[in-house]
């Protein structure tokens, strides 16, 4: 039984960090940038889905399209302001531009809100309630986390693969100028990618917050990371390998919970990546050889 | 009508155009012909709006489109081939032609579609097809009806026949004709010099950077310098 209930668990978990995972090798895919700064876009999330909450009073979903919306936007003005006027520039540039822009969100909410920790509310209603299946224990609220998130990848599927403005994401990431070629607006389309990338990030904010309460400005550093992680795992600029890394990044992480290595599961986290990288070098579905000739 | 005048383009410390200029009235197909690196490629990228000229002009109907970014240029009419076909290649045969047409919102695109699979009819087989899995020249031909869905009126291709075998080199070419026929204007570029000069009506010959020679395509094919330099004989 312990191994469905780190099954459960690994689940909830893994399903944050696709969230996380899904923004991050969006952007990579249409840019080539390791957005260090989007763990951070997390966090504004997440302080937005609680300033949302506390102070406005809003219900749980409403709080959540707010930070969502909130996150969009941020991402916009990240791209924009920060990473748009580098993008000729060498990658170590950008790289170091999207450290700086960590660094910024950190500590503008820290100014803001302090270093302490703030509390989500308590869970009220259904979300706060518990079921037992044969000594396995299910919260409604990794339920609930499952079902959105999964909500979000059925509608980020959809938009990528069927809608117009997804395809001209998927045609930029390929080929920018023969995007621009099929009179794609390629700036624009860079745009509609960091927003929904953040908005991914947002989602994930809050539910992480509903899930572990407290939050901090420092908070996205960590879920960041190993979304990075997840992302290059399953090879980083594929939607598909993002799932796929994120949930193993999760199951990975609650079964050496699991198995008592609590304090070291981000270690073992890193170290079957390593592993993996040393094995497929391109991640569990990239492909080793270079696409463009 | 499409007409540059005197652009000079750079890349870094390359100065790749020299002031070349070149006109190409309704109806007609121009060849731009050249050695490798004269700078072919460089003008139809210059007249789309990839690269951005140091100086000089373009022109579509007499109207100065030099500042217009590249996606906005598609709306006016003018659609590229690009060198090397620059297919989506993780995206179906279908997905690329709906691209083709992106500009082209909302109407009906089943029509066109058709119109394309009927000139490629290899196309409509291979519709479900990663564009990745196309033979060369297949690739070709979908770069071309790609283009051709944005209902270009100028059609820029920059060497179309490129690694092709001499069989579908020639259907290539007489689809060049077929497309010009319906009524598009055509600049090729082209290194089979003899076949593009069969099927153009007027050309240009560029050596690094500059348009060296112009005039009537008949004429030139018989001319000494064209014929030693680029006809093999
Ligand atoms: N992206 C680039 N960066 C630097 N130099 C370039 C670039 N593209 C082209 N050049 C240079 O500009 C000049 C013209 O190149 P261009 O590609 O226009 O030639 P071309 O006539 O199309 O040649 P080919 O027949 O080989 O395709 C060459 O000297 C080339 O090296
Ligand atoms: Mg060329």
């Amino acid at each position: 039984m312990e191994v469905f209930q780190q099954l459960i668990n690994g689940l909830s978990l893994g399903s944050i960090y696709a969230l996380i995972a899904l923004g991050y090798t969006m952007v990579y895919g249409i840019i080539q940038l390791i957005n260090f700064a989007h763990g951070d876009v997390l966090m504004v999330g997440a302080f937005v889905g609680w300033f949302s909450m506390t102070t406005l009073h809003m219900n749980v979903f409403a709080a959540l399209v707010t930070a969502m919306a909130a996150c969009a936007m941020l991402g916009v003005i990240i791209e924009r302001v920060a990473y748009k006027p580098l993008r000729n520039s060498t990658r170590i540039a950008a790289l170091i531009t999207a450290i700086g822009v960590s660094l910024f969100l950190e500590y503008v909410m820290m100014y803001f809100v302090g270093a302490n920790p703030k509390a989500y509310p308590d869970l009220t209603g259904f979300m706060a309630g518990s079921f037992t299946i044969h000594g396995v224990i299910i919260k409604n609220i990794q339920l609930v986390i499952i079902g959105i998130s999964v909500l979000l990848m059925i509608i980020l599927q959809f938009i990528v693969q069927r809608t117009r403005v997804g395809k001209a994401m998927r045609a930029v990431s390929q080929d920018a100028d023969a995007a621009r070629l099929m009179g794609i607006n390629v700036d624009n389309t860079i745009s509609i990618t960091f927003a929904i990338g953040s908005a991914l990030a947002g989602a994930a904010g809050v539910m992480w917050g509903l899930y572990y309460i407290s939050i901090n400005p420092l908070m996205g550093l960590m879920p960041g990371l190993k979304a990075f992680v997840a992302a290059v795992f399953g090879g980083i600029g594929l939607i598909p390998g993002a799932l796929l890394g994120a949930y193993a990044v999760g199951f990975i992480e609650t079964i050496a919970k699991g198995v008592g290595l609590s304090t070291y599961s981000d270690a073992v986290v890193f170290l079957v990546l390593i592993l993996i990288l040393i094995i497929k070098p391109a991640g569990l579905l990239g492909k080793n050889t270079k696409e463009k000739v | 009508m499409l007409e540059i005048k005197d652009l000079d383009v750079h890349y870094g410390g390359i100065h790749a155009l020299k002031g070349v200029s070149l006109k190409v009235d309704d109806g007609e197909i121009v060849t731009l012909i050249g050695a490798n690196g004269a700078g072919k490629s460089t003008t139809l990228r210059t007249i789309s709006g990839l690269k951005k000229p140091t100086a000089g002009s373009v022109l579509v109907d007499g109207k100065d489109i030099t500042k217009m970014a590249a996606a906005d240029r598609v709306g006016l009419g003018l659609s590229q081939v690009p060198e090397g076909r620059r297919i989506f290649t993780s995206m179906t045969v279908m997905e690329n032609l709906e691209l083709g047409a992106y500009r082209r919102r909302g109407g009906d695109l089943s029509k066109d579609l058709n119109g394309v699979f009927e000139r490629f009819p290899v196309l409509a087989d291979r519709r479900k097809q990663l564009g990745g899995t196309l033979s060369g020249g297949e690739q070709q031909m979908l770069a071309m009806g790609r283009a051709m869905m944005a209902k270009p009126r100028i059609l820029l291709m920059d060497e179309p026949s490129m690694g092709l075998a001499p069989l579908l080199v020639q259907e290539i070419f007489e689809i060049i004709a077929q497309i010009n026929k319906d009524g598009t204007t055509i600049l090729l570029v082209e290194q089979n010099a003899n076949k593009a000069l069969q099927v153009a009506k007027r050309a240009y010959v560029m050596e690094t950077g500059r348009i060296v020679i112009s005039g009537d395509a008949a004429e030139l094919m018989k001319t000494e310098d064209i014929k030693k330099a680029y006809l093999g004989g």
